[in-house]
Order: C-alpha cells, then sequence, then structure tokens
C-alpha cells in the first residue's frame, strides 16, 4: 500500500459509499448489523481522512448518533407504557388531562419496548454517522464543484451560502463583545436589537462585497448562446420537470396503472438530463484540475453499493434476520455479515490522504 | 489606454427620488497609459471608491447614482458594459480582501477567475504556478484562505485577479490594514507587476508617505468634483494632505520635492539642512507632548504582570508585562496578528486570561460587572460600527449615558443631531463611538486602530482630541500601524512580537532603533528628530536668532 501516491479521492466517489452504507443500514433494525456498520464507517474514517478542517467534523457526528439513541430509549420510557412483554422497572403510571386523550406518561416498562427504542435509535443513528462520514472524507464544497456545468452557478451560490454560516457566528460574538462595552438598553426584547441591527447590516455589507467580487471576476458571463437555443433548451428543462412531477404524483397514488405512470416518470428525467447535457454545453466555464475518477474511486463506490445491495436482498429475503424479534436474541447470517464487511475494503483500496501543510 | 472621458456622477439624493444630490464628479477627464502606476488620494468621503467603480463597473449598478461621460478602453467604449464582461480587462481588489474570496484554498481562489472566463486547462494550470510564484504565496496553495495573515490574504486578492490578465488593475486601500512591513511587501509586488508585466495599476490610499515614490502620476481629488492630475513631486508642492517627507522639503524650502527616502537623504547632504538646524535636541526640550506636570511621578493607571493568554493551546500573549501612567499616550505597535487586539481586550477584561495579574486603578476589570468596567476602562473596538445601533446621533447620545453629547461636541464639534450614524464621515462616526465609551468616564482609554480608513485631516483631530483627554488625566493606550501617527501623538511606544514585548520606551527611542517603525524624518535626517513639526520649529527658531 505504501507505493500508492498520496491524493484526494473524487468526493462522488465517498458519498456513494456512504450512502451505500446508510442504505444497508435503513435495510434491517437487527443490531448487530447497525453496530458492525458503524464501526466500519469508523474504520474507514480513521484510515482515510485528511487533516483538513472539515475532517474533524466526524467527532461531532458520533456525539450526535450516541445521544439519537439515548433520546429514543428515553422516549420509550416516557410515553411508551402500555408495551406488552416483561416488565424489568415497574415505574407508576402518571395520567394526563383528557385532551391529550390516549397518552400516558412513564407506567410498567417493558424489555421489549426498550429494545425496540434501541434499535430504532441505532438504525437512525448509523445513518446519521454515515453522512457524517462523508462530510468528514470528503470536502463538502468539493462535492458541489463536481455538478454539471449548467448548475455552476447554483453550486457557487450554494458554496457562498455554506461559507455564510461561520461568518454569521464570528460577526455575532465580535458585536456582542461590542455592544458590553456601551451603556444601552439592557431590557431582553430591546437588548436584542442591540445585537441583530449590527450584525445584519455587517452580514448585508459582506454580501455586497462578495457580490461585487464575484462580479467583477466574471461570475454569471453570458455564454455565446443564439435565442433559438435558449429556447431549446428552456423547453426541453420545463418540459422534463413537469414530467418528474406529473411521474412522481401518479407513482405514487395507488389507484392509477403504475406502468404508464413509470414511463412518464423515466420520460420525464431524461428530457431534464438532456437539457441539462445541452445548456451545459454552451457554458463557458471550465474546471481548474478537476478530480479524475480512477479504480480506487470505482472501487471504494462499488464497496458502499455493495453493501446497499447485500442489505436490501437480506431485507427482502432473510426477513427474521433483517428484522429481528425483540423477545429473543437476533440472529446474524453469513451474507449480512459479509455484505457489511465489504464496505470496509474501501479502507484499503483509497490512496492515502493528502497532507497539508499549516 | 484608459480613458475617462468627461465623467459626471451623482448619488441619488433620496430613497426613491430621482432628483440627485451634488455631484461627487464633475466633468473628470482623465487618462492612463499601459504600465503605469496611478495613486488616487484625496480626503476620506470625497469619491475615490466612486471613482474606482466607475472603471469596473461597479458604479452605478450596485450604488445607484447617475453617471454621465464615456469610459473608453483602448478607444472602445465601455460605459454600459457589466463588470463580469470586463472581468478579462479590468482586475478589482476591495478594501477588505477576505470578504471578495469565493472559493476556500489559495489554489482554487487563483483559478476561480479563470474559471468563469472559461479558459483552457493547461493555460489554467500554467497561470496558477506563474502567479504562485510572481506573489511569492507557493508555499501557501493548499492554505485555508481564513488562516491567512493580512498581508498574505491581500497578495492572494491580488493573484486571483492577476490570472485573468487583466490590462488594468484597480485596488481600494491595499495596505490601510496591514502592518509597515507587509504594506511594503505589496507595494513591492505591485510595482513589480508594473515594471515586468505591464500591468496598469490605479490605487487609491490616503496614507500617502508609502505609496508617492512608486506612483507615476498622482491623481487628487479635490472635494469639488474635480481631480488633478500630474506628477507626483509638482502636485504635492501645494497640495493641503503632504507625507511628512513632503513637509519636510516644504519646510526646507527644497525644488523639486523629495519623494523617496533616498532623495530626501541626498537633498539633507547637498543642502546643509543639518548645519542649519543645529546640534541635536537638548535633552527633553521638543518631547512631543506637553500633557502633566511630571509625567515620571504620575500615578500608576495600569499595571500588568506576566500577563497569559491562549486561543486553544496555542499562546497569543506568552507573559507580558506592560505599565501605563495617568496623563500619558502608549502606542502599541507590532506586525497583524502579534497579540495587540488581544492584550486591548485582556486589558479591558473581556478576554479571560490563563495567568498573571492586572490592576487598573487597584481593580481587577475581569472581576467586576461589565458596567464597572466601562467605568473604569473604555475600549474602541476595531470595527467601531458595532457599539452603534440607532437611528440617530441624538438617540445613540442618549442611550450612551448623560455627557455624551457634549464629549462628542468636544471631539468634534457640529455633528447634526439628526444624522443616521452611517451617514457620517469615517472621521464623526469614530468620534460618536468614541463618545459613547467615554460616557462612563472611564480613567483608562484603549484604542484597537482607530485611524483605519482616516485621512490625515481626521487623523489629526482625532490626534487633537487624545492629547486633549490625556491632558485631562486620562490614560491612553492605542494599537496601530501608523508610524507617523505613533510619532506625533505617543510618548511611549510599546512593541509586540509573538506574545511578548519586544521594546518599550519613550516613543523618540523605540521608533528610531527600528528600521520598519521609523518615521520618515528619523529615516531622513537620523535620530532624534522625529516629526516634520520639531524641524519647522527649530527652523523658525533659527531664522528668528
Amino acid at each position: 500500500m505504501s507505493r500508492v501516491l498520496a491524493r484526494d479521492l473524487h468526493p462522488v466517489a465517498w458519498w456513494t459509499w456512504a450512502i451505500g452504507l446508510a442504505v444497508a443500514s435503513s435495510a434491517t433494525t437487527n443490531p448487530w448489523v447497525q453496530l458492525l456498520l458503524v464501526a466500519v464507517t469508523v474504520l474507514v474514517v480513521a484510515a482515510c481522512r485528511s487533516d483538513h478542517p472539515w475532517s474533524r467534523s466526524f467527532r461531532l457526528y458520533l456525539t450526535l448518533g450516541a445521544a439519537i439513541v439515548v433520546l429514543r430509549v428515553g422516549w420509550r420510557l416516557l410515553v411508551g407504557g402500555s408495551y406488552p412483554g416483561v416488565v424489568v422497572l415497574d415505574l407508576p403510571r402518571v395520567p394526563l388531562p383528557d385532551w391529550v386523550l390516549g397518552i400516558s406518561l412513564l407506567g410498567p416498562v417493558t424489555r421489549e419496548a426498550l429494545l425496540a427504542g434501541l434499535y430504532d435509535g441505532l438504525r437512525l443513528a448509523t445513518i446519521v454517522i454515515c453522512v457524517g462520514a462523508a462530510n468528514s472524507l470528503a470536502n463538502p464544497k468539493r462535492l458541489l464543484r463536481s455538478l454539471p456545468p449548467a448548475l455552476h452557478e447554483v453550486g457557487t451560490a450554494l458554496v457562498v451560502a455554506v461559507t455564510v454560516l461561520p461568518q454569521l457566528t464570528a460577526s455575532l460574538a465580535r458585536v456582542r463583545a461590542a455592544q458590553r462595552l456601551r451603556a444601552g438598553e439592557d431590557r431582553r426584547v430591546r437588548g436584542l436589537r442591540r445585537l441583530l441591527v449590527p450584525v445584519l447590516e455587517d452580514t448585508l455589507e459582506r454580501s455586497l462585497a462578495l457580490a461585487a467580487g464575484m462580479d467583477t471576476r466574471g461570475y454569471g458571463r453570458a455564454g455565446p448562446a443564439s435565442p433559438a437555443q435558449r429556447r431549446t433548451t428552456g423547453t426541453l428543462m420545463a418540459t422534463g420537470l413537469v414530467g418528474v412531477l406529473v411521474g412522481t404524483y401518479l407513482t405514487l397514488d395507488r389507484t392509477i396503472p403504475q406502468t404508464p405512470a413509470r414511463l412518464l416518470l423515466v420520460i420525464g428525467v431524461l428530457l431534464a438530463v438532456a437539457g441539462l447535457v445541452v445548456s451545459g454545453r454552451r457554458v463557458p466555464r471550465t474546471r481548474y484540475r478537476p478530480d479524475p475518477w480512477l479504480v480506487p474511486e470505482t472501487l471504494v463506490a462499488a464497496s458502499g453499493l455493495t453493501t446497499a445491495a447485500v442489505g436490501l436482498w437480506v431485507a427482502h429475503h432473510q426477513v427474521p434476520i433483517a428484522f429481528p424479534d425483540v423477545t429473543s436474541v437476533p440472529q446474524v447470517s453469513l451474507v449480512l455479515l459479509l455484505g457489511a464487511l465489504v464496505g470496509a475494503l474501501a479502507a484499503l483500496v483509497a490512496p492515502p490522504p493528502r497532507r497539508v501543510a499549516t | 489606454m484608459i480613458a475617462l472621458d468627461r465623467i459626471g456622477f451623482a448619488y441619488a439624493a433620496d430613497e426613491g427620488s430621482d432628483q440627485h444630490g451634488p455631484a461627487t464628479l464633475r466633468d473628470v477627464t482623465l487618462s492612463l497609459d499601459e504600465g503605469e502606476l496611478v495613486l488616487l488620494s484625496g480626503p476620506t468621503g470625497v469619491g475615490k471608491s466612486t471613482l474606482l467603480g466607475i472603471l469596473t463597473g461597479l458604479v452605478p449598478r450596485y450604488t445607484g447614482g447617475v453617471l454621465s461621460g464615456r469610459v473608453l478602453l483602448d478607444g472602445v467604449d465601455v460605459t454600459r458594459t457589466t463588470p463580469r464582461e470586463r472581468a478579462h480587462l479590468v482586475g478589482y481588489v476591495g478594501q477588505d480582501p477576505a470578504a471578495g474570496f469565493v472559493t476556500d484554498t489559495v489554489e482554487e481562489e487563483l483559478a476561480y477567475g479563470m474559471e468563469q472566463l472559461g479558459l483552457d486547462p493547461a493555460t489554467m494550470r500554467r497561470r496558477v504556478e506563474e502567479t504562485l510564484d510572481l506573489l511569492g504565496v507557493a508555499d501557501l496553495r493548499d492554505r485555508d484562505l481564513a488562516s491567512l495573515s493580512g498581508g498574505q490574504q491581500q497578495r492572494v486578492a491580488i493573484g486571483s485577479v492577476l490570472t485573468t490578465h487583466p490590462r488594468l488593475l484597480v485596488l481600494d486601500e491595499p495596505t490601510s490594514a496591514l502592518d509597515p512591513t507587509a504594506a511594503e511587501d505589496v507595494l513591492a509586488t505591485l510595482t513589480r507587476l508594473v515594471s515586468d508585466l505591464g500591468v496598469s495599476v490605479l490605487l487609491a490610499e490616503h496614507r500617502l508617505e508609502r505609496v508617492v515614490p512608486f506612483a507615476d502620476q498622482l491623481w487628487l481629488m479635490t472635494g469639488d468634483g474635480g481631480v488633478r492630475a500630474g506628477d507626483p513631486a509638482d502636485l504635492l508642492s501645494d497640495s493641503p494632505v503632504v507625507p511628512p517627507l513632503v513637509g519636510l522639503g516644504r519646510a526646507a524650502g527644497w525644488s523639486p520635492l523629495p519623494l523617496t527616502v533616498r532623495d530626501g537623504r541626498r537633498r539633507v547632504r547637498d543642502s546643509g539642512l543639518r548645519a542649519r538646524l543645529g546640534p541635536p535636541l537638548p535633552d527633553g526640550a521638543a518631547e512631543p507632548t506637553a500633557a502633566g506636570p511630571d509625567r515620571h511621578a504620575a500615578a500608576v493607571a495600569v499595571q500588568a504582570r506576566g500577563l497569559v493568554v491562549a486561543h486553544g493551546r496555542t499562546p497569543v500573549l506568552r507573559g507580558v508585562d506592560l505599565t501605563l501612567r495617568a496623563g500619558t499616550v502608549t502606542a502599541l505597535m507590532g506586525r497583524n496578528g502579534a497579540g495587540k487586539s488581544t492584550l486591548l481586550w485582556t486589558l479591558q477584561g473581556t478576554r479571560a486570561r490563563r495567568s498573571g495579574t492586572l490592576a487598573v486603578g487597584g481593580l481587577d476589570p475581569a472581576a467586576v460587572t461589565p458596567a464597572r468596567r466601562r467605568a473604569s476602562v473604555g475600549l474602541l473596538p476595531q470595527t467601531s460600527a458595532d457599539l452603534l445601533y440607532l437611528e440617530s446621533v441624538a438617540q445613540e447620545c442618549e442611550a450612551a449615558g448623560p455627557g455624551a453629547r457634549d464629549l462628542l461636541e468636544r471631539l468634534v464639534p457640529g455633528v447634526p443631531d439628526d444624522r443616521h450614524p452611517r451617514d457620517l464621515s469615517e472621521g464623526q462616526r469614530l468620534a460618536l463611538a468614541l463618545a459613547v465609551v467615554l460616557a462612563p468616564r472611564p480613567g483608562v482609554l484603549l484604542l484597537d486602530e482607530p485611524t483605519r480608513g482616516l485621512d490625515y485631516a481626521a487623523k489629526a483631530a482625532l490626534a487633537d482630541a487624545l492629547r486633549g483627554l490625556a491632558a485631562d488625566g486620562h490614560t491612553v493606550l492605542l494599537a496601530t500601524h501608523d508610524v507617523e501617527l505613533a510619532a506625533v501623538l505617543a510618548d511611549r511606544v510599546v512593541v509586540l512580537a509573538e506574545g511578548e514585548v519586544v521594546s518599550e520606551g519613550p516613543t523618540r527611542d523605540v521608533l528610531a532603533q527600528s528600521p520598519a517603525f521609523a518615521p520618515q524624518v528619523t529615516k531622513v535626517l537620523g535620530p532624534p528628530w522625529l516629526t516634520v513639526a520639531e524641524v519647522v520649529a527649530r527652523l523658525s527658531d533659527g531664522s528668528e536668532a
């Protein structure tokens, strides 16, 4: 492995991998599988993340996952009182007034209620951790840079929007410190104004400066498109999107025959994609050092997708394993175990991350 | 190459009305040649940024107002062209370079403009490498833009517009936020661009002393809508605002005026100015201050011992000792990021310290409530507009407490009561913020770079006001990059580096010791001469005798 040169993997590869794991996780409530998937993501993140600022966010997602599990179980304790099964903790029931009919607080806690909460919480936590893994492995902003050229301007706007949040926090802290330096309204509502007026003025000024900066650097330059070309792309996009909308609606409405509905959906998607491609061709933007898509990218994406496929297969063909009964110890099948482990292969096939000198 | 043909401009008088206010520019005709460095100067609020905006196309698009006349680029009228369609011709770097960054690493930022123009990848790659070398930022290529120092950010911002190979580079106060060394780096970079690449550069700046030596042409805005253009030495001979070196030249009656320190030294040698001045000052004869009867015996107002402040695990201040006496003005200097702001906020008590003792008038400001803190230490933060939040000057003064209005009247007379704080000039707004801070009558006043964006007149007014406060017994500590201001204003100078005090003492000693901090008069005449006023006083004494 040491001979592989260090480079950043294509962000789309990491996101595909992570979404694959998340899909596998959502297809089962089996706690062993969830724990295994969390272990796999932790392993891969530990092995492959770089030392960029965004890479440090993974710990935050792990904490968030733990909080989700605790909350879910706590919720079951609080309101899940009437779940049948073995009582492990007999708490007194607290009746609520009539208008919240059917809900009562506390009551006897059954092992089954706790386990159901735990399984459910674990599944949600795993999905959150998978997204967090993608976030710390690949710069979300670079992902936006991989958008098709036609969506380039939307992408830039999103990047800017992402940057605004930390700036807003910084400006809030600065104004707060400054306002303590002077006398003035101290009451709650009027006091809020002391904070908001300078922060909003600051934000507005910054946005204008940024807009001016982007404008002078050529953001939004018109391409050499003729009116006829513009009409073509416009029509393609509009028809395509209408097709997607109507198709989605019809597919969700079970009383309507499904085949024509799905056909409509597919045609809509195709038209929209065609519109994107045609308009993208006319956009004069180019991309500086785009991330290449090489063999490791394919392998990483494939490992995630394999895990997803195995998860979905188990959910359809080995139902007792995918959704274990809370009354007995959950079982794991060899297929499921191997499927989850395939996700860990990403750590082996991905090139080592670049180190950034600071 | 670029020509302004009878340009006139006026902002709208009122929101939504068709009337327009007094003309900012009136019938201005100017031209700028290939490979020229032009310095645009004039008092604040006179319309320097407006003129720059007309060249980049941002005015009137982003500001409103009425523009007449034509902007010609190689004979082609570009007056109605949008900024984005001028991107390959005119590069623009705004006052705060960090506010204009679109991406998050140095390399991507350099490439951004080229991506918009649709250059092919090979050209982009080559130009990014060339620009990294040209600006000396190659070792920063992967760095996060937010983690760069002010001078580095400024150079990256210049690089990011250079990659599209514009014909004209327009910069709005590129050195105003930088320490003297970083400012010199940026200016050296600009002159290199002018001489090596033949790029034309137009930069607005009111701290003339730094830029005048490099300028081929000076455009001086007169304030009545006109612009005088010409050779810097000619224009400065009767300009109301001049750098200290030119002031010295005028006092000594030299013609043509010296523009560089080297010129100045040669003149001193040839004209025998030293002989006319006589021996260096007798001890303390022309100390820049007359404050306090005996400053060495004055009470200690601020006593700090071994202040340690850390940001996470990174130390910002490493054991700072500081003693400030009542009735003195002290200048706090040092490069960007040396810990000047942190020291001020620590002395004020808001910033928690790791260790060390602090006593301000016998009180530890970190241990008391914000209200009591305000009554003992006043701090004017770097962005003083953060303090203001109300709709009129009168409301601000009322909210600040009794006496604020009188203080403002003393600092800057005649500020209208009903004016919105944002409509005030930079100097007036600063005075208002200062009055708000001083209203609870603190004995100690700390100022964080108050002169940023102030012209010579406003700076002189601020210096007078601070001297007046010191004479009343206030203790003043101001962080500044402006050596010329420190030379005229401060009794003592403290220089910080890496969170430690590296030199401390009377202004004359500290400033003369360091080549980076020496004011122009010291550079030309040698220590102990510090200010033009001293030289003028000695010359007039000599002529009377």
